[in-house]
């Protein structure tokens, strides 16, 4: 059975504005899935219905095993409990080490004893290699290792999904690889179910297991990702090779240009 | 042509005190919503604990050197006018009155709005703009209980100690240029100021002052954060509004208290 199953999901922030059409995911347990396509598609607003912050206007959104428009506040706390979401700049709590930052999911939901609590938020540290970070500040950070602490933090639970949200925007090329690595492997260690939102595509392409193409708030394209590299889908292939025009026109829409020159 | 204008004049009108008393209701839901959730808050008192000393001791010594200042400058203005009268020896009463029914919570709470409340409300804001309370959301950590109750809590706490230090500051700096500058008898000073003070209708009154105002102040400031337009513009206007809004409800409710107060000449 899918850990999360989006069926037929529209969904606007202005009713008169849909920015998701009709989209059908299915992702199997510990697969590790990238959603891909262009900046304003609607990858976030479908993280966002996938987190249950918002509801499907049609559709549903069964994620672990219950739809999202059934569960009261209690229940969709209780199944964010097992989710762990990084979040595009990380969003670290700028007032308080990156030691308290792992451990504030642990202080807020377990009763934990001093020892075990340092034991655990230790072995997060450890796995994304920043175990001596653990007195500095957010500020005291570089924005790869900002990024690792926030995966820390959204693996404290065990979480059995991670979402990511452009995980690898504004990173060096050594913070992307580490970033890249750890993605895969941490899914692998934990047994948990992944979904990366990117555009970085290209290099998302090398760890993903399966991709959903998105344009204009519809799904256009999906498979492995061999099959997306090799896809005939004009768009996909723009997207892919990153050539300046294609569908998506180098040009925003103006009137032309020599009339606008007034030589016509 | 003319009617035209004046009613495009009048719909805007119109739909800027709709859309201030939606903003009202909203702000008053999220106070209650946020007094409700207020349990995180108290049991766990350290995250108050730590807001009283974010808002009350960052605050302390602007609010000691002003009280300093006000209380001495309450005894020059004090001494011209009561000398006309031969009532000179009356100074500590007027010092101490003016400042613990009026200008210690008055002034006070104008100075905690600009250095607690703006710091309260641009924390929230940023918090907000760069996504730590979707992230704490996220978490399934209610961020009103974990974030704003605290703050809430921690304003509401400090607003009347400061107030307090406040008229005390304000009551030795009177004392410093009425008795050791101009030479008012140092006895008749203290001795008619005990005198005259009411804990009841003087002390009391000031205190629930300073506690409205803290209330206010401090509500003003979280709603203003947690509804601030997430972005660097929308922080630093959230901030804006929060100094002014403050200031115009203190000296409001301040009027409203006072007349309410008003005991028709106990004194
Ligand atoms: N909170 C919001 N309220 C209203 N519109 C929004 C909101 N968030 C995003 N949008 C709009 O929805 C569209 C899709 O945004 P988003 O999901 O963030 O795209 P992506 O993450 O793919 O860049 C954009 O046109 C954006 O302007
Ligand atoms: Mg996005």
């Amino acid at each position: 059975m899918p850990i999360v199953e989006i069926k037929n999901v529209s969904f606007g922030y202005d009713p008169a504005r849909p920015v998701l059409r009709d989209i059908n995911l299915a992702i199997a347990p510990g697969a590790v899935v990238g959603i891909m396509g262009q900046s304003g598609c609607g990858k976030t607003t479908l993280l966002r219905i996938i987190m249950g912050a918002y509801l499907p206007s049609r559709g549903e959104a069964h994620v672990l095993g219950r739809a999202t428009s059934s569960l009261d506040t209690a229940a969709l706390y209780e199944m964010r409990r097992r989710m762990g979401m990084l979040f595009q700049f990380g969003a670290l709590f700028t007032d308080m080490s990156v030691y308290e930052n792992v451990a504030f999911p642990l202080r807020e939901h377990c009763r934990l004893p001093g020892s075990l609590e340092h034991d655990l938020v230790m072995l997060k540290l450890q796995a994304v290699g920043l175990r001596g970070a653990a007195h500095l500040m957010p500020t005291e950070l570089s924005g790869g290792m900002a990024r690792r602490v926030a995966l820390a933090r959204s693996i404290a639970l065990d979480p059995q999904l991670i979402l990511y949200d452009e995980p690898f925007t504004g990173l060096d090329p050594i913070s992307f690889g580490v970033i890249v690595r750890l993605i895969r492997s941490l899914n692998d260690l934990l047994g948990a179910t992944s979904i990366i939102v990117t555009h970085d595509v290209q290099e998302a392409l090398d760890v993903v297991d399966y991709v959903y193409f998105m344009a204009g708030g519809r799904v256009i394209a999906e498979g492995r990702p061999d099959d997306i590299r090799s896809s005939p889908e004009p768009f996909v292939n723009q997207f892919v090779n990153g050539r300046p025009d294609g569908p998506v026109p180098f040009h925003y829409t103006a009137p032309a240009y020599a009339a606008d020159l007034e030589l016509a | 042509m003319e009617f035209a204008g004046f009613r495009s004049r009048l719909e805007r009108l119109g739909g800027t005190v709709t859309s201030q008393v939606w903003r009202i209701g909203y702000a008053s839901r999220f106070l209650a919503y946020l007094v409700l959730h207020s349990g995180t808050a108290l049991r766990r008192f350290r995250l108050t604990v730590a807001q009283v000393y974010f808002a009350g001791v960052l605050s302390l010594v602007i609010i000691l050197v002003s009280g300093l200042f006000v209380g001495m400058v309450l005894a020059l203005q004090g001494y011209e006018t009561l000398q006309r009268f031969g009532a000179s020896e009356s100074l500590g009463v007027l010092v101490a009155l003016s400042l613990v029914r009026e200008l210690g919570p008055v002034v006070a709470g104008l100075l905690f709005a600009s250095r607690a409340g703006s710091a309260i409300t641009a924390e929230i804001g940023l918090m907000k703009a760069t996504e730590q309370i979707s992230a704490m959301e996220m978490m399934a950590v209610d961020p009103i209980a974990r974030v704003v109750a605290p703050r809430f809590w921690g304003g509401v706490i400090s607003m009347p100690l400061l107030a307090a230090l406040f008229s005390a500051a304000g009551i030795f700096g009177g004392y410093l240029v009425g008795v050791q500058l101009i030479g008012v008898d140092a006895g008749a000073f203290w001795s008619q100021m005990q005198a005259a003070v009411d804990v009841r209708n003087d002390i009391l009154n000031g205190v629930i002052k300073s506690l409205v105002f803290g209330i206010a102040v401090t509500w003003i400031s979280v709603f203003e954060g947690y509804d601030a337009i997430p972005t660097a513009e929308g922080v630093s206007r959230a901030t804006t509004r929060t100094v002014v809004t403050s200031s115009l409800a203190i000296l409001a409710l301040d009027f409203v208290l006072t007349a309410l107060m008003f005991t028709g000449g106990n004194h």
